[in-house]
Formats: C-alpha cells, structure tokens, sequence
C-alpha cells in the first residue's frame, strides 16, 4: 500500500525543544524515506537522544511538525506513535526481567500494533522475531542468561515485533566491543532488506555506522550541521572539527570508536 | 496440572459447617473467606508494585454504601451493593486517572490512596447522624416474627448459609485472579510495573492498563465490605475503613505471599489465626499488644520472606526438585549458564 504513496515516510519540519533556558534541538529539519537507514550521528549532548525521544513521543516538542505517512504526530503519547508503526530501542537494554524473553516479545507483538490481533496470532509474530534474531524461542528462556549483545537483540526483537515501519535504533552507549558491534550493524542491515523497515540509527561513533547507512545526519549542540552521504560527511570540514577535533584521520579509518566510547 | 489436590482441598473445606465444633469456628472460618477475597482483591493490583493503602476506603464505600442505601432508604442490598459498587468504581477512577496520568507511582501512590483511606473514614465520622460515626451502625433487621431469613434484606441468621456465600464469593475471587494471570493485561501491567517508559514504547497504553486493574481491584474490595457488613449486621468505621484496615490487607498479602493465586488467602489464614489466639491467650490485658506482634511480623517478613509464605514455599519446592530437573529448571540452566541457575531459583528478587 506505501508503495503508492509519494512522499517521505518520516518527514521533521522545524523541530525544536527546549529545557528551560537549555534548547536542546534547534530548527531540525530532515526525513527519512522507506526503506532507507538514516544514520544520526554527533558528539555526546548533540541533541540525539532528545530528538529521537521527540519522534518517539517520550517528549513533547516546544515547537515545529512531526508527520509521519503524512500524518501529525507531534505531541502524541510513545503507545500511540508505537501503534501508528514507529518502534524503538532504548540506548542501554530494558528488559522486563520478571517475565521471559518470549514473553517479552509476546507483549509487543501483542499491543504493538494496537491490540488488534489475537494472542495466538502474537505468539506467532512473537516467535519468528526471536527465531530471526537468533534467541530462545523457549517460553521458559530468562532474560538473565543473556549477555550484553543478547539484550540489544531482544530490546530489538521487542521493537521489531511491533512490526514497525520505521525503526528507531538508539545504539550509542552500546557496551559493546567492536566485533559486536559489527553484529549488531548487519543485523540492522538484515532488518531493513528483510523487512523493508526505515531505520533512523543513532550512535554517537562513526566507525561501522558509515559503512551501514544510506544517508548520515550530524547534530552539533542542537543543529544538524551536516547531512549526505557517509563518504560525504566524512569529509565534510565542519564535521571533522565539532566532531573529532583533530582527529580527522581517525573518521577514515573508522576506529574512531574505541577511544571516544568511553 | 494436577486438579487433585484442589478438588480434595476444596471438598474438605466446603465441609466445614458439618465438622466445626462450635459457631465460633465457623464464624472464624466465614471471616476468613471474606478476608481472604478481599486479600485477593487488593493483590490483583498489589502483585504489580501498584501498592495501595487505600482499599480500606474501598471497603468502607461498599460496607457504609449499602448498610446506608438500606437503612434511610429502604433499597435492598440486591440494588445496593451495585450501587455501592459503582460509587467504588467512581473513586477508583477519580484517583486512578490523575495518578497514572501523571505518573503517580510507588511511594507517592501509596500515599495519595493512603489519605482517601483516611478521609473515607472521616467522612463516616463526620456524617455521624447517619452513619453512626464512630459508634458504628447495624442493618436494620428484617428478621421479624422469628424469620431465619429475609432474602430481600440479605439476612441471614443461619451461619451456614453464609459460609457458602462467603466460599462462593471466595472461589469467585480466585477465578478473577485465574482470569487475569492468564491475560495479555497481566503482561503488560507486569512489564509497565517494572518499566513503565519501555512499556509504552511497544505500544501499552500504561494509564489505560492500570486503571483497569484498579478498578477491577477495588470493585471487588468494595464487595467484600459489603459481604462483611451483611454478614455481621454491625459496621464501624475502624473495622471497614481507614488506614488500620488498609495497613492489614497489606501485611496480610505480604506474609501471604502476593505472586500466588492461593497467597493472599494464606495471609488471611495465617493473620485471623494470629489476631484470633493472641485475643483469646493474651486478652486485652495487654493493650497493643497484637499490633506489636504484627509490626515485628511484618518487618520480619519483609526482611526475609519477601515473597511471603507461599512464595517461600514455592521456591522451596523448586529447589528440592532441581535435582531431579523438571522441565522449566532444566531447560533455564541451559540458558544462564551455571553461574545464574542458584540465584535464578531463588525466585524473583525483591522490591
């Protein structure tokens, strides 16, 4: 049905919240067609998180329009926008640990879409989103015997069983080593040519996002200061200094990550 | 699962009214199955960290409700206590709404339902030319003539008559608890009880969830102080209403255990027991002494056993057959590892 539909799919038009006296996100503007994985990178208190949590409803914007399919959603709750088709993870895990990983994923599939399925139907939805991820399909399996990847895969299988149209991935401050992470952007990857799900990646490193993502946004206190392609941004001059300072060989290479992880 | 034991459970209990001794342990045995419905009544929410102190308002409302309709009106407690019930519902949502709305949780929570306790009580209080006020109020008796019952005024002077009313209001109860452990809501209160913020993210409504839960919660509470009321033709506003009652449901669902369909009625055993022989041994020679008792019990409790009796009890249980290894432990072991299985089955960590 999307596929006759002209447009962007996400679409921020003067996006703006402020904390007090702090604007976290100034005058944003940008959006994200389907299919497409927009990487939302910038240095730590970029205002990333802030505008990922305005679009996914866990805040409300000061000013400026959020349409998604064309339709307004700023200012609606996270239940509402999540059943409208726009998932998220959150940046560190948050698993309900009193109930198991199928369980988890039940719920989701279950209320995700806005209850409009039965229980069996979101076993099933919940099932082969775990068997896809490569977790326990086991109703018993406890959300304390998984590692550090396995709780980004299910905060993932979670999101994914609301069966979004667009994925908001927050994936700074993973905890994750580098081979890790390398996992974790292929499997974005595989979400998005298996599913067809946008994705808006957020990672506050550059290193594998760049070799991930279709299209690349730079916040700087608030402001996208760069938007194109990766190998574009890369190289954009005002990137390289907000961003690493005087580090630019460093973007190229793509190991910026291990130092500035911490 | 094995329905024998229930059944044979059930069976011995149902034969009470031939095997008790006396009216009065038959009058023990009916406060408890009030009890226990109620106790179940305030776990139905209580089990998902939604604490309130206010259900003795809710008991208050469906006692006072209906003894009051009956008493200056003449309405029979059939329409009464619905109606009673309603006016219940009615401040379950004037308070649910505006606290999980704003978000409203834990301490603060239980503390605005703390204070309805309370003002439910004063309202009784205040409104003592109708309510009897602290002296408390009786049903008017529609026993005349030597009737042993009034189906229209719910009177019954047969107590066991009442004791199958209060088992059946009980297994009512029980089925309630059944119905929703069984539910999409109970996962989705369970995961916004622990999360509320990813909750929300894969699209449960939060509000919406717990405030069906407390209606539901304190509807039935409500029932149960109607039930009392009717059952002991005397109400007053400490033994219906207010904090004392509040703070027993809790204690009572906290040594009970509130994670299991059978604890909260295990609480309403273990305490009636407790209040009842500390009455009958001790007296009243030492004033307060019971409520020492309970206070020490009940830091004890949470201090050890915070998953009460009957948690303990299960945890118990799965340790002895983890040897054996039933499905469930085997099949956790093979995903935690070594290392997590001992501290898995120790069972959920506390509050």
């Amino acid at each position: 049905m999307s596929r006759f539909r002209s447009g962007p799919l996400l679409e921020v038009r003067g996006l703006t919240r402020r904390f007090g006296g702090f604007t976290a996100v100034r005058d944003l503007a940008f959006s994200v067609h389907e299919g497409e994985i927009l990487g939302l990178i910038g240095p730590n208190g970029s205002g990333k998180s802030t505008t990922f949590n305005l679009i996914a409803g866990t805040l409300r914007p000061t000013s400026g329009s959020i349409r998604f399919r064309g339709q307004e959603i700023a200012g609606l709750g996270p239940a509402a926008i999540c059943h409208l088709g726009i998932a998220r993870t959150f940046q560190i895990p948050r698993p309900f640990r009193k109930l198991s990983i199928f369980e988890n994923v039940l719920v989701a599939a279950y209320y995700g879409h806005g209850g409009d399925i039965d229980r069996q139907q979101a076993a099933r939805i919940a099932g082969e989103v775990l068997e896809s991820l490569g977790l326990p399909r086991s109703p018993e399996a406890r959300v304390d015997g998984l590692g550090a990847a396995g709780l980004k895969k299910l905060e993932l299988a979670r999101a994914l069983a609301t069966r979004p149209q667009l994925l908001l991935a927050d994936e700074s401050l993973g905890g994750l080593d580098e081979r890790e992470t390398e996992q974790a952007a292929e499997l974005l990857q595989r979400v998005r040519d298996e599913r067809g799900v946008a994705i808006v990646w957020v990672e506050h490193i550059m290193g594998v996002l760049m070799r991930v993502v279709d299209r690349c946004l730079v916040l700087d206190h608030g402001e996208k200061i760069a938007e194109g392609l990766p190998s574009e941004v890369a190289r954009d001059p005002r990137v390289i200094e907000v961003y690493l300072g005087s580090g630019a060989a460093a973007v190229e290479a793509g190991v910026a990550g291990g130092e500035r992880h911490a | 699962m094995n329905r024998l034991p229930a059944v044979a459970l059930l069976a011995v209990v149902a034969a009470v009214p031939w095997l008790a001794p006396n009216d009065y342990v038959l009058h023990v045995a009916i406060m408890m199955l009030i009890w226990a419905f109620a106790y179940t009544s305030w776990s139905l929410m209580g089990r998902f960290f939604l604490v309130s102190l206010g259900h003795g308002g809710f008991m208050g409302i469906g006692a006072y409700g209906t003894v009051m309709l009956w008493n200056h009106f003449g309405v029979s407690p059939w329409l009464g206590v619905p109606l009673s019930l309603v006016l219940a519902a009615f401040f379950a949502l004037a308070i649910g709404i505006p606290c999980f709305r704003f978000r409203i949780t834990g301490h603060y929570f239980a503390l605005v339902t703390l204070a309805f306790a309370e003002i439910v009580r004063l309202v009784i209080v205040a409104l003592r030319d109708h309510t009897g006020g602290s002296l408390g109020v009786t049903p008017k008796s529609a026993l005349v003539d030597g009737a042993s019952f009034s189906l229209t005024a719910l009177q019954f002077a047969d107590k066991t008559v009442w004791f199958y009313v209060a088992l059946a209001v009980w297994l009512g109860g029980l089925a309630i608890w059944r119905a929703f452990d069984r539910s999409m809501l109970r996962y989705a209160l369970e995961a916004a009880g622990q999360d509320e913020d990813a909750a929300a993210a894969i699209g449960v409504d939060v509000t919406r969830s717990k405030l069906t839960v407390t209606l539901i919660s304190a509807v039935a509470t409500a029932f149960a102080g109607a039930l009392y009321a009717q059952y002991q033709l005397y109400i007053n506003p400490e033994t219906v209403s207010g904090i004392a009652i509040s703070l027993q449901m809790v204690f009572a669902v906290i040594a009970g255990g509130m994670f299991s369909q059978l604890g909260p009625t295990v609480g309403a055993v273990v305490t009636l027991l407790l209040s009842e022989s500390l009455r009958i041994f001790v007296g009243h020679d030492v004033h307060g002494l019971d409520g020492t008792i309970y206070g020490l019990l009940l830091v004890l409790f949470i201090i050890f056993m915070p998953d009460g009796i009957l948690g303990k009890l299960h945890a118990l249980a799965k340790r002895w057959s983890g040897g054996v290894g039933p499905a469930t432990a085997g099949s956790r072991r093979a995903v935690a590892g070594p290392g997590r299985a001992a501290a898995d089955e120790a069972g959920p960590s506390p509050p």
